[in-house]
């Protein structure tokens, strides 16, 4: 048996020992340094672009827009240029790449383009770019609009509850900075390498760039995530492979700490208003929800971070009646894109405190209002899904008990006890939608590949480990499945040359959906072994002892999806997602009431995840979500500048939590299987992100009185909503 | 010409003196154990040791370490892996592993101190290593875990 155990991961002893190679760890012979030119404009026509004459550029190879053949990032719009030609639409914006034979060479001839603008004027507020006139994207400045309709308004009585609550920009802050490599390979094509989290959108951005096939992307190891390196790194690649292609040589562009913050992208910023009818004993009669994003200069990947957005907005609770709309708008910033939970946490984070306002107005305990409106067995949702095994409860419950009973006192922080130290418990609950939205999955029609050469079985798998674990999760499902020992179970390098496209690894989908399919893929991988040495055995050595020794067979599965989904992407109605997970979060902290500094001293977590296929890895997610949403909670807070650029671009400014700043945590796994998944497992990778602010805001106002309604609470913010309380902020 | 040990072997470097240690490790030494996150002395993730103290090897000119011994997570798992490494690998606190090599020499020097340290000195000692995968909980398990109570 290998589900449910926790085998350590297959990559940790390279990881303990030093010697996975990472992108900026590859140093090609003959390798040459990219390094890009941007914008200092936020939005402006440009006049020209001159070398420096002053500059030795002997050994430079430079390239600009007029040197791209097909000027396009590809990813769901084609609004975004490789590298910007006529006008720039936001400060650091590439405009030109240079390689050299040292890093040093090429940032100093980076810095010795010169670079002509007409400064144009430039559109930074999301509440006004709707219908501007300073246009940036298409006539109107949207991205996307979403509405949804369920009930019908008006004739009932009840209490008016309105709320408005805003969250900031977050940086996801992988530890590895983005790298990339291209190297030209012998046919006069490239083999891409690098950090990434979806080689295939390369692969595709890559090949229309050039107008040619003769591409290959290939994961190296990759040092973190969590949405940051699903779509950026399409536009780096491209960038490499341009200097590649103008050098004749391989070309690594690493960037360094401050220009991955000022360039890459962040978290949307949301500004959402709530306005909700109850009745006097707590019920939500009328939900109201306008969600305005912020998805900067070009479209990324907004219209579906929009969606997810509005389709968690009303939190896990019923309403007899909702009306939600959502714009999501374009501004002269650079652009937002993928961040784990993509839109979710900034829904989830008015929903909860808005229940917390709800509360406050009807004079009712928080948690007995959740109670009575918490989705239940056969409840429909906002899109007309019915819920089967809604998990709010039990993770309620979980997470209660366990809050409740007696700690270790080693297992809580001593934060530090001044007299000025307010204390105070936050509860928040949240639901997340697994995989992707609707239909999604039939469009993407995700393949897995397994091979046997040698008794050992091939995974073939363009889903890429970026920490989470999948190295080690996918053998342990084949294994599992198969009936033989993980160790018999190998993963092929993830290289679009040697694996199908399984989708990308995004929206929690990996281990359920992807694996779902490998699970699938192992059962067809037995058919096929039965079909060839004609029995009916269903032992796999039994099998492949009736094959000759070097037989080998390959298998390649397609998702199947779900014929009882149905979904209306015009009106929104249907199925949202193939099912939920759910969590409830629990946060001890203090709050330092002289500096207005929060504390944390101990979390719990119950969270659903279907079923924990190795429940190490699985805590480990939940872990690491958890503090950063308890960073966006309280700490990081992205500072922009007068051109809607990042100013505290530096790891000194712009702080993530220490080990100092973590509480201990507990983390329950609670098991409400979903039957889609392999062995009943949901999408676990976003949800952590989803409850740690509200909880962490219901902490603050009852250990101080003082309500926070916009992210991050930092001790300025919290100092101010000290001195005023009973103000919405 | 700048002479020290590194991993238990004589090593020279001719980069220039102001050069950074962590440069001259990673791409004339070509130990890529330690790992740039930041450059300024922030991320931790270029810990090594010098002459036994953790130290960012992103802020030390290579002349500073004339003479010394320097060991990197190559030289940490030589001639087997240290305690603490086996214990990230058994408690899961390796994640993406960017941070790892980085947290490993901090917590060696930190073991090498005060081998059953409690879950807050654990947390006083990494404090100036950044890890975004983990949340810490798993990489204070194992520092905590690394050397059997009863050894
Ligand atoms: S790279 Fe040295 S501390 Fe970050
Ligand atoms: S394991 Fe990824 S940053 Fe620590």
């Amino acid at each position: 048996m290998s589900i449910g155990t926790s085998p350590p991961r297959r990559d940790g002893l390279e990881k303990i020992v030093g010697s996975s190679l990472y992108a900026d760890d590859l140093r090609p012979d003959g390798c040459l340094y990219g390094a890009t030119v941007r914008s200092s404009r936020a939005h402006a026509r440009i006049l020209g672009l001159r070398r420096d004459p002053a500059f030795d550029w002997t050994g430079v190879t430079l390239v600009t827009a007029a040197d791209v053949p097909t000027n396009i990032v590809t990813l769901m719009t084609d609004d975004q240029p490789v590298l910007a030609g006529g006008i720039t639409r936001h400060v650091h914006e590439p405009l030109a790449l240079v390689a050299a034979p040292t890093r040093e060479q090429a940032l100093a001839a980076a810095r010795a383009v010169i670079v002509d603008y007409e400064d144009l004027p430039a559109l930074f507020d999301p509440e006004l770019a709707e219908g501007n006139a300073i246009q940036i994207f298409g006539h109107d400045n949207v991205f996307k609009k979403i509405s949804i309709r369920r009930g019908t308004f008006g004739g009932r009585q009840g209490i008016r509850v309105r709320g408005r609550y805003q969250t900031g920009l977050q940086e996801q802050l992988y530890i590895e900075p983005m790298s990339m490599l291209a190297l030209p390979r012998p046919d006069g094509g490239f083999t891409v390498q690098g950090s990434m989290q979806c080689p295939y959108y390369i692969d595709r951005a890559v090949k229309r760039m050039l107008g040619d096939e003769r591409v290959n992307v290939v994961q190296a190891v990759t040092g973190g995530g969590f949405g940051g390196k699903e779509e950026y790194p399409s536009m780096l690649a491209c960038h490499a492979v341009l200097l590649a292609r103008a050098s004749g040589r391989p070309v690594k562009i690493t960037y360094r700490r401050d220009e991955d913050l000022r360039a890459t992208t962040k978290r949307h910023p949301s500004i959402i208003e709530l306005d909700t009818l109850v009745s006097p004993g707590g019920h939500v009669l009328e939900f109201g929800a306008r969600i305005v994003m912020d998805g900067g200069a070009y479209h990324t990947l907004s219209t579906v971070v929009l969606s997810r957005a509005i389709l968690h907005v009303t939190g896990p609770y019923r309403a007899e009646a909702v009306a939600l709309d959502g714009v999501c708008v374009a501004t002269h910033t650079p652009p937002n894109g993928a961040f784990r939970g993509f839109g979710a946490p900034q829904a989830q984070w008015a929903a909860e405190r808005h229940m917390d306002r709800v509360a406050r107005t009807l004079g009712l305990d928080p948690l007995e209002l959740r109670r009575r409106n918490l989705y239940k067995e056969g409840d429909i949702t906002a899109t007309g899904q019915v819920l089967h095994d809604p998990g709010g409860f039990a993770v309620l419950d979980r997470a209660l008990a366990a809050a409740e009973a007696p700690v270790d006192d080693k297992t809580i922080r001593p934060g530090v006890t001044a007299p000025a130290m307010a204390r105070g418990r936050g509860l928040a609950l949240a639901w997340h939608g697994c995989g992707f939205t609707g239909n999604g999955e039939a469009k993407i029609k995700g393949k897995v590949a397994l091979e046997v050469r040698d008794g050992t079985v091939y995974v073939g798998i363009a889903s890429t480990d970026i920490g989470q674990g999948t190295e080690t999760i996918f053998p342990q499902i084949v294994a599992e499945e198969l009936g033989i020992d993980t160790a018999r179970v190998q993963m092929l390098p993830h290289d679009t040359a040697q694996v199908p496209d399984s989708g990308p690894t995004v929206a929690s989908r990996t281990a359920m959906v992807v694996g779902g399919t490998a699970l699938a893929a192992a059962r067809a991988l037995r058919r096929h072994l039965q079909s060839t040495a004609m029995s009916d055995e269903h032992g796999f050595d039994a099998l492949l002892s009736r094959l000759a020794p070097d037989a080998t067979a390959r298998v390649v599965e397609t998702y199947e999806v779900d014929a009882n989904i149905q979904w209306d992407m015009d009106t929104y109605q249907g199925d949202a997602y193939p099912c939920y997970g759910w969590s409830c979060v629990i946060v001890d902290l203090r709050v330092d009431t002289d500096t207005g500094e929060v504390i944390y001293d101990r979390v719990v977590t119950a969270t659903d995840v279907g079923r924990a296929l190795n429940p190490v890895l699985a805590s480990g997610q939940i872990e690491g979500g958890t503090l950063q949403a308890l960073g966006w909670a309280t700490q990081e807070e992205v500072v922009l500048d007068s051109r809607g650029g990042m100013r505290n671009d530096r790891l000194t400014n712009y702080i993530i939590p220490t080990a100092l700043d973590a509480p201990e945590m507990v983390t329950e796994l609670v098991e409400i299987p979903f039957a889609g998944g392999p062995f009943g497992a949901k999408g676990i990778g976003e949800i952590p992100m989803d409850c740690p602010a509200a909880a962490v805001a219901q902490a603050i106002e009852a250990a101080t009185g003082a309500a926070l309604h916009a992210l991050p609470m930092t001790p300025e913010r919290v100092l101010a909503a000290l001195e005023t309380p009973g103000e919405s902020r | 010409m700048t002479r020290f040990r590194c991993n238990g072997m004589d090593v020279q470097t001719g980069a220039a003196p102001m050069s950074r240690l962590l440069d001259v490790l990673r791409e004339d030494l070509r130990y890529t154990g330690p790992k740039e996150g930041c450059g300024e002395g922030e991320c931790g993730a270029c810990t090594v040791r010098i002459d036994g103290e953790p130290v960012m090897s992103c802020l030390v000119p290579v002349c500073q370490v004339e003479g010394a011994e320097v060991q990197t997570v190559e030289g940490l798992a030589q001639p087997v892996v240290h305690a603490v490494q086996s214990a990230f690998l058994q408690h899961g606190a390796a994640q993406c592993g960017i941070c790892t090599p980085g947290f490993l020499m901090a917590a060696a020097a930190l073991l090498d101190e005060n081998p059953h340290p409690t879950r807050e000195e654990a947390r006083v000692a990494l404090a100036g290593n950044l890890c975004r995968c983990t949340g810490y909980q798993k990489i204070v398990d194992a520092v905590v875990r690394a050397i059997a109570k009863e050894a």
